[in-house]
């Protein structure tokens, strides 16, 4: 199919998807699926969080994982920038530090996948950030 | 940060804390004329008198996490070394806007860089927020906003990853059109 360049193109494309098969509904219930959030302050974009996020929404969707990445605040680990917190259902949340490319693909492949914690966590008690504290 | 893109993405988290459901980002842009501009709005709760008069320096924050803020200073300091600058005013209860020139012709004006991805991460991370995005240059303009394409597309989000992969590549494709300078299409890995 040629390029989609326009809102019209796109719209077309997706009714035609429509007669052919059913367009997936994703689960909303947040606690349900894992949940993925990336530290996004000026410290985190600065090491390169643009780029982890982006990984994880595409690789999350392409292997098949029901999920919801979103973006968090400065969890106040700005030495360790890129992290991010990954929530699996039912557990606490595990925070990793560092997070290249190489280990974000093994947070899907070990830790998500099979619940097998993989290096980088930052040892301490954590708790998610709430705005409104 | 190496572009103009990941400063946007730095002060649109600051929109967010606010609590705006209505973001705007307009580029304005010519070689012509040579101004390159950035205007952020919201529709958030807005900063009150005592913090707007010292909003840019580092180490005023509302934050308690950690006792400094980096993103707006940071950004007028990379407006400033290009002879522009940055301006912030708001109306608590109403809204922010941030306001930054730059010489357009500067050697040291950053590159805009991968805005589309910007825009994706934000979309997809914010579901219940609408982003409107602007962009001016001496061939034409670009307009797109996430309400319009809801409304469009007749879907409730847009928060689905092959459909915001569709949307980056529209951006793209009208960026190309309008002769956006320094604009990074593919995404870096």
């Amino acid at each position: 199919m040629s390029k989609i360049t326009s809102l019209a193109d796109l719209k077309k494309k997706r009714d035609e998807l429509k007669g052919g098969l059913d367009i997936r509904v994703k689960a909303i219930d947040p606690d349900s699926v894992v949940q993925v959030k990336v530290a996004m302050a000026t410290c985190g974009i600065a090491s390169g969080a643009k780029t982890v996020m982006e990984f994880f929404l595409e690789q999350l969707e392409r292997r098949n994982i029901a999920a919801i990445v979103t973006q968090t605040g400065c969890m106040g680990y700005c030495y360790a920038e890129p992290t991010i917190e990954v929530k699996l259902p039912g557990q606490d949340p595990v925070v990793y530090g560092f997070v290249d490319l190489k280990r974000a693909d093994q947070i899907i492949e070990k830790y998500i996948k099979t619940g097998e914690l993989v290096d980088g966590i930052i040892p301490v008690n954590y708790q998610t950030i709430d705005f409104k504290e | 940060m190496k572009t103009l893109s990941l400063n946007i993405l730095d002060i649109v988290q600051n929109s967010i804390r606010a609590e705006a459901d209505m973001i705007t980002i307009e580029i304005e842009e010519s070689a012509v004329k040579d101004i390159y501009k950035i205007v952020i709005t919201d529709n958030g709760k807005g900063i009150s008198g005592e913090i707007l008069e010292n909003v840019t320096d580092p180490f005023v924050t509302t934050r308690t996490r950690r006792r400094f803020g980096l993103g707006l200073p940071l950004l007028k300091y990379h407006a400033e070394i290009t002879g522009g600058n940055l301006e912030v005013s708001s109306e608590p209860g109403k809204g922010t806007m941030i306001r930054v020139d730059f010489s357009n012709s500067h050697i040291d004006r950053q590159p805009l860089g991968d805005i589309s991805g910007v825009l994706i991460i934000l979309i997809a991370a914010n579901p219940s927020k609408d982003f409107s995005y602007c962009h001016s240059t001496d061939s034409g303009e670009y307009r797109f906003n996430t309400a319009d394409t809801k409304e469009f597309l007749e879907v409730e989000t847009l928060s689905d990853m092959a459909l915001l992969e569709d949307i980056k590549s529209i951006i793209n494709e009208n960026l190309k059109v309008i002769n956006a300078s320094g604009v990074q299409f593919e995404t870096e890995y």
